[in-house]
Formats: structure tokens, sequence, C-alpha cells
């Protein structure tokens, strides 16, 4: 019932004029990224920590068929079935035409080339804060890898979801600068923070959500309700995961918890990326959830 | 008459599927236990490819013979079809495990190549256990991918 409301009151504030303009997607600045040329070796770390292939990969893709990132992976949600696209550099069916401004919009705003809003299924609220440099590397590296001729399927999203312009309501709520931690005294937490926050985007599974599907910053990684079926996905804050940091990063690279069982479901495409990282990164990782508040309360 | 016989079959076919599904506590057992046998003799490999404790020789290939062991336990028996999360309670065996039977199967065996890896690795120090290691967890890691659901 809450949820029900909540989507009236976005639909009004989306019909609402001032609300019309508020709600437009917003694209950055067309000189923002102009003369920047990537490094296809720095973005496919980038690549990596991001997971990109964990999500664009075909259904049943495994070893170096995961990058080709055909789309068609399925993720159910309260809102429908999304469905991954196809993002390879395929000019029909993948994203080859596009231009770097139109990736970093759609990466770091949740815009399409056509000036649509994505849905938020894509975590751009989590990319948003991504280093320009990175998704100049990104874009270079994301062109080196195989075209794929598949063509994306559409999500299976009804009304009122369907309407792209609640998505715009949506950001204004739930899409901002801010970190969740405020202060990183040090470069490693720093380093921590840019993984977990932005690019390995750990929030989306391991934070709750409200209603409207937005994440509930209050309870930062405290863990939540599996997005995509049954089950719980753990909490990370040091009063749910008492591993000491040293565990943690072998969990990253090993998949083995301290107790030698072994990472199951989605959480196994991260280990896989984590593994190809540098271990400072795993390091620091683990380092940021250390120094994350009991109960998540981020201030 | 048909009818009625066929009613009495499909009745006693259903109370035996229940009767059965009772029955299967001891293959839950049965897996789970041969999995902390794993985890178990895994702890002492990991524990001294982390450095965690002291590379031991012996105790490193007692704990490898024991995962090649355990990885030659015959499973079939211990999976019967009803026994999943939705059909049982304590146990997270997805039911996609009987609906592609044969990967689940495929993937068991891959454990078992990994454990005869650390077998020939066990006895040839940290630099050694630790790549096997990593080809162990692999393995774990593919099958729980696809057929363990989360803890509730």
């Amino acid at each position: 019932m809450r949820k029900l409301i909540g989507i009236v009151v976005l639909a009004a504030i989306a019909a609402a004029g001032a609300g019309w303009v508020l709600t437009a997607p917003k694209r950055l600045p067309e000189a923002r990224f102009s003369g920047m040329t990537g490094d296809p070796a720095a973005g496919e770390r980038i690549f990596t920590a991001a997971g990109c292939a964990s999500c664009h990969h075909a259904p049943d893709a495994s070893g170096e068929d995961k990058l080709v990132l055909s789309g068609g992976q399925r993720f159910a949600s309260e809102f429908g079935t999304f469905v991954a696209p196809n993002i390879s550099p395929d000019p029909e069916h993948g994203i080859g035409e596009w231009g770097l401004a139109d990736f970093a919009n759609a990466v770091m705003r949740g815009v399409s080339p056509s000036g649509r809003h994505l849905y938020p299924a894509f975590p751009y609220t989590a990319y948003t804060h991504m280093r320009d440099t990175d998704v100049v590397d990104l874009w270079a590296y994301l062109l080196t890898l195989p075209a794929s001729e598949t063509p994306s399927a559409p999500h299976e999203v009804g009304f009122p979801f369907n309407i792209r312009r609640g998505v715009g309501a949506w950001k204004l709520l739930y899409m901002g600068d801010d970190w969740a931690m405020r202060d990183v005294p040090d470069a490693q937490l720093e380093r921590g923070r840019y993984l977990v926050e932005a690019l390995a985007h750990c929030g989306e599974c391991h934070t709750p959500r409200d209603g409207l599907g937005g994440l509930d910053t209050s309870a930062w990684l405290t863990g939540a309700p599996n997005p995509n079926g049954s089950g719980t996905i753990p909490g990370l804050t040091p009063d749910r995961l008492d591993w000491d940091a040293g565990s943690i990063a072998y969990y990253l690279e090993s998949g083995f918890t301290p107790d030698y069982d072994s990472a199951g479901g989605h959480m196994v495409a991260v280990v896989e990326n984590f593994a190809k990282l540098d271990p400072a990164d795993r390091e620091a990782v683990a380092a940021y959830l250390k120094a994350l508040p009991a109960g998540g309360a981020m201030d | 008459m048909t009818r009625l016989l066929t009613a009495i079959t499909a009745l006693s076919l259903g109370l035996s599927g229940a009767a059965m599904a009772l029955d299967y506590s001891g293959q839950q057992k049965a897996r789970q236990g041969q999995f902390r046998i794993l985890a178990i003799n895994l702890g002492t490999l990991g524990d001294m490819a982390q450095g965690k404790t002291e590379y031991d020789a012996e105790a490193a290939q007692s704990a490898a013979d024991s995962l090649v062991a355990v990885s030659m336990i015959h499973q079939p028996p211990l999976w019967p079809e009803g026994s999943s999360a939705a059909d049982l309670d304590g146990t997270r065996a997805k039911a996609e495990i009987w609906e592609d039977w044969e990967d689940f199967t495929s993937k068991w065996a891959d454990l078992g190549e990994a454990a005869a890896a650390m077998q020939t690795a066990a006895s040839g120090g940290t630099e050694a256990i630790g790549p096997a290691m990593g080809a162990l967890g692999g393995a774990c890691k593919a099958c729980h991918d696809s057929y363990r659901a989360p803890r509730n």
C-alpha cells in the first residue's frame, strides 16, 4: 500500500509542470569528455572491478565467452523483470554506434543516447561516482571486445513503471553525488570506498531498499532480501560480519569463508572478478568494510 | 472401475511420495556431512596457504587425501529427486540440480580433478598449495553459483 501511494505521488510529481522539468533526463555537459582518449588496458581493470560482464554476458556463458556482452540475463524484481541489453560493440544490436559522451551519460547519469531514462537495474547510482578517466578507459576497453548480433530483449515492466519519466522522479530521490562513507582518512580507505560504493556497486544487493526500490542509506550494507530470488544477502557491517580484514581479502580472492564454506549465487561472479584485481584492492575493500559503523547508519 | 483404480493408484503414489520425502533426512545428513569434511580439510590446507598455520607436509597430505576420498563418494544416492529446498527444511539445494543433473554431476567431477591436483601439490609447500586452493575454490563456487540457494 505504501508502495502504491508512493507511485501515485511520483506520478503526480512527474505530471506537474515543474516536475516535468525536474524529471527530464540530465545529460552531462557536452564538453566534459571532449578530447579525452582512453587506455584499454587500464579500462580492463575498471571493467573487471565494475563487474560489467557479470550481468551483460549471455545467460549461460562460461570462460572467454563471458567477454561477449550480448545480454539476455534476466533480473526479476517486484517492479518487473529487467533483461540486460547487448552492450557489445556491434553497431546495430550493441553500442558500437555510440560516442564516448553517450557512454558516459549512460554510465554516470542513466540517460540513453536518445535521451531516455534508463532503469536503475543498471547501477548508475553507483557508477555516477566514477572518475572521468576511468569511464573513458572503460569505453576504450569495451570497444575491443567481440561484437554480438544478438538483439536486446525488451524489459518486462508493466504500468506504472513503464513510464520512464517516473525514473526521473526516482533519480531526484535516490541519485546524488554524496558518498555513503563521507570521511575517508587515508588512501586505502578512499580506494576501498571507490571500489565498494562506485565500481563494484556492493550496496545494490547488500543494502536494503525502501518501498520505491531506493537504497536505504541509513542501513548501508547491513544485508537485504535477495533481490533476485529467495533467501537473504548477508550484511557486511562489523556487527554482522566479524571476519578479520585478512579473511575478507582472502574470501574475495578464493571464495572461501573463514570456515572454508564457499561463495554462492551472484557472489561467485563478484569473487571471480575480485580475484583478478590487485591484492591491494581486495585489502582496500576489507579495510573499508572494517571501517563501517555497526548497524550501517552513515552520518 | 478403471477410474477407481486410477484414483487408488494415484493416491498410493502420492502417499508413497510423501512417505519418501520424510525419509530423506539421512541423505541430507550424509551430503552435508561430506561437505563438512571437505571444509575441515580445506581449512587445514587454506590456513597453511595463508600463513595462518605453519606448513606441515604430513598434515597437508592427509588433508588432500581426504578431499580426494570425499570426491570419490558416488553422489546419486545422496541426491534423490524431491530433496531440494522446495521440498525439505534444512537444505539449500536448489531444484535446478535435478533439472540439469548432468551438469551437476560434471561439477562434482570437477571437484574430483581439483582435489587430485591438490593431492599432488600438497607435498610441495605453501607455494604449491596456494594455486591448488584456488582451483578447489573455483570448483566449489562453480557449483554453488547455480545449485545452492542463499541462506534464509
